[in-house]
């Protein structure tokens, strides 16, 4: 077992037991789903809008080279840069290369992934610039030194009472638990951000390549700000995110809105290409685009999985995962949670350490359900499963019994010895009160369940006496 | 001259006020309802039983159940003694070549049936939606997309395929349905179990909130992340009490199985019963069987 699925079974064992968390995120959930159940029902058609947007996706990874270039290629044009990153390093070191050339000394930042999946804002404090969250949600996060807890809204395993309580604690000026309130305060102490910081960072929601512009959705503004007041603008962005046409958000955007937070189209919708032009008032001085690969050439190579980058990152399938609801966002200790990052995160960060994730779910199915794209998010969970046992990454134990189940399931005979063994054993166990204890072999289902009662007489046997047939007598 | 139109509805009008008549028609209505959907195919159908591994071994009174309602609307049985697993809890678990021997072996087994039932939605959705991939080159391929399109689950099998909603059960209770999983997003079955429900004499159908969440089961999920697992059925058996129901049934045993075991380690007065186990109820209090009652050693 890696170290990392050793920490997630102690946290999440640790929220599941937690019963104002799932109060919480119950009733943050309970939210989500009234407000994406009207956002669905304002389309004639919801499942044709997602059948077009996987359509979109799937034609631009299908021909993820073609694209990115002609973006490339148009950032290019209207004089701003394109860095590709192989990996999180050469992305983190390019941006705090530039932030050193240039000397920065204050970074404001609108929500971006994947500049948590490259760990960006502890490499831009270790040179002593200061990194300040915009998005109200991270900057809650970020006061409690914190990752998101969801990958749309980081702060949703807070209330309104904690969030006062920090907010007094951080920026003094506020005793309120009025949400009015304690937006004004965060406000205030942003705006002095905006306008003394020489860098914006930023996320794209999509590249757009045909315009070759990003594509940017925020709720509060943060992130027009973010990208045309500072200076210097750093786009980060996963290559995945790269569409084929301006016209494809028109049904992208929509959907994205609908299924992130059930919104018609998010507040603010910001287009940006590239630095100020000559005729132009506002905008940056300088543009940078750094693509991030990170793993995803990998997945793009693999046939079967390659489906996974069509992910536009809504967060829907992690609203819809009871596991998720139940361990809650930080228990997977991975950038992307719920089942996208159950199923992405093997990919990424290694099948060995990561596996787990893939196995944490009781396969139900509602990611799968309410993905916006159509990822068949919970197959891609079996497909990892399988990709670990064909890597001999699983316990000798677990191998050693399904060799066995395979042996006893190819022959009636054995199969009914084996049951007729079984329910001998948790019978005399249960007369002799040891359910659930060490010498229990049921003891990982006794030690949560109220033992498990097992009959005298198989089906077959009562079917055997009850119609004559050669059936066992047990 | 044809038959006029005037006169088969004469005939048919008829034979059901008859029916309504003659007492003993009245005690054996499901007869008189099976004879008509069965002459108009033209034939009884023989049905192949897939009884899962785990109801066979820890839940057997589901498959015998299920027996008992086929049987009662005149459905001629088979269970093809061969049988042992549909490969599901291997194949979930990642090993495939383990799964794949299991699952041609259960092809090889069913190619021959003309109808299969399976009081099991998961162990349905293994066959005929995994089947597919899990074969895929094999020789067997082709044949298990032909096996699976014939394998039904228990409700499906009544509703669609029977088309019974009347089995002639009894059960006074207040019920509540737990829309188990894979019955409901992979073989998309909502509406049948309450359609069947909605026609036994004397039950109550109550919905409960989230009946669409997951209780938490998921084979072995359950064992490797048990606090995970049992902090859903924790949250599920809480939704179905407030839904002031006294038994809450599912069409998946394994659900079932779960939610007993979170429900009487809660100490909670309610009860799980398989859809079988109510459709077989005729009346006769000494027939009910609902699972039993915490037993001495719990805790």
């Amino acid at each position: 077992m890696s170290n990392a699925a050793r920490e997630f079974l102690r946290s999440a064992a640790e929220k599941s037991a937690d019963l104002v968390h799932r109060q919480i995120i119950r009733r943050g959930i309970d939210s989500y789903e009234a407000a994406n159940e009207r956002g669905r029902s304002r389309f004639l058609d919801w499942d044709a809008a997602r059948l077009r947007c996987q359509e979109i996706k799937w034609e631009a990874v299908n021909n993820l080279d073609r694209y990115l270039l002609e973006f490339e290629q148009r950032v290019k044009d209207r004089g701003g840069h394109v860095f590709w990153a192989e990996n999180s390093e050469e992305a983190r070191n390019y941006v705090t290369d530039l932030a050193t050339a240039r000397g920065v000394r204050k970074v404001v930042k609108s929500k971006s992934m994947v500049s948590e999946e490259i760990h960006l804002g502890p490499a831009l404090e270790k040179l002593g610039i200061k990194v300040v969250e915009t998005d109200l949600g991270e900057y809650i996060v970020q006061l409690r030194d914190e990752t998101p807890y969801h990958i749309v809204t980081p702060a949703m395993h807070l209330n309104r009472t904690q969030i006062a309580a920090l907010f007094k604690e951080k920026l003094g000026d506020v005793d309120t638990d009025d949400p009015q309130q304690l937006v004004a305060a965060a406000r205030r102490a942003l705006r002095r951000d905006f306008f003394s910081a020489e860098m914006g960072i930023s996320g794209a929601n999509f590249l757009v390549a045909d315009a070759g512009m990003i594509a940017l959705t925020t709720n509060e503004g943060n992130g027009r700000l973010c990208t045309s007041v500072p200076r210097i603008h750093v786009v980060l962005s996963g290559i995945e995110k790269v569409i084929p046409r301006l016209q494809d958000l028109a049904t992208l955007w929509p959907v994205l809105a609908t299924a992130g937070t059930g919104q018609p189209i998010t507040c603010y919708s910001t287009l940006a290409g590239g630095p100020r032009q000559p005729n132009e008032t506002d905008g940056p001085e300088e543009f940078h685009v750094v693509l991030v690969d990170n793993g995803r050439s990998e997945l793009l190579a693999n046939v079967g999985e390659r489906e996974v980058l069509h992910c536009i990152r809504c967060g829907a399938c992690i609203n819809a995962c009871p596991v998720f609801r139940t361990v809650g966002g930080h228990s997977y200790g991975t950038t992307y949670m719920g089942p996208i990052g159950s199923v992405l995160t093997p990919h990424l960060r290694g099948l060995n350490e990561f596996q787990h994730l893939s196995y944490a779910s009781s396969l139900c199915g509602a990611c799968t359900d309410v993905c916006p794209v159509k990822i068949n998010l919970h197959h891609h969970l079996l497909h990892n499963r399988r990709d670990a046992v064909s890597a001999s990454d699983r316990p000798w134990s677990e191998r050693m019994g399904f060799a066995l189940w395979r042996w006893a399931m190819k022959d009636a005979r054995r199969f009914r010895v084996a049951g007729w063994l079984a329910r001998f054993g948790m019978r005399v166990i249960h007369r002799l009160h040891l359910d659930g204890t060490l010498v229990d072999p049921a003891r990982p289902w006794n030690r949560n369940h109220a033992a498990l009662l097992a009959p005298a007489k198989s089906f077959r046997a009562l079917w055997g006496k009850q119609n004559g047939g050669n059936g066992s007598s047990n | 001259m044809g038959e006029h139109p005037a006169f088969v509805h004469f005939s048919l009008g008829h034979f059901c006020l008859a029916a309504e008549f003659l007492p003993f028609v009245e005690r054996q209505p499901l007869v008189l309802r099976s004879f008509e959907v069965w002459t108009i195919s033209g034939r009884m159908a023989k049905v192949a039983l897939f009884i899962p591994c785990f109801v066979d071994q820890l839940a057997p009174e589901v498959g015998m159940d299920m027996v008992l309602v086929l049987r009662r609307l005149g459905f001629e049985m088979e269970f093809p003694e061969k049988q042992t697993c549909c490969g599901q809890p291997a194949f979930n678990s990642g090993y495939w070549n383990d799964a794949r021997p299991v699952a041609e072996r259960f092809v090889q087994i069913f190619r021959n049936a003309e109808q299969v039932v399976c009081p099991s939605g998961s162990c349905t959705t293994m066959i005929r939606n995994f089947y597919p991939e899990l074969l895929a080159g094999t020789p067997l391929h082709e044949e298990a997309i032909r096996v699976g399109r014939r394998v039904f689950e228990f409700s499906e099998f009544l509703v669609k395929v029977a088309k019974v909603t009347e089995v002639g059960a009894s059960f006074p209770h207040r019920v509540a349905i737990h829309d188990s999983c894979h019955a409901l997003r992979e073989l998309h079955l909502k509406q049948e179990s309450r359609e069947l429900l909605r026609q036994v004499r004397g039950l109550e159908l109550v919905e409960m909130p989230y009946s669409e969440d997951c209780c938490g089961f998921g084979g072995t999920f359950a064992t490797k992340f048990g606090a995970i697992s049992a902090a859903m059925g924790d949250v599920k058996a809480g939704n179905a009490e407030s839904s002031g129901a006294e038994f809450v049934t599912a069409t998946d045993t394994s659900c079932l199985l779960h939610l007993d075991g979170i429900l009487r380690r809660r100490g909670s007065k309610l009860r799980t019963i398989h859809l079988a186990g109510i459709l077989a109820q005729t009346g006769s209090p000494a027939k009910r069987r609902p699972r039993p009652a915490a037993p001495q050693g719990a805790p």
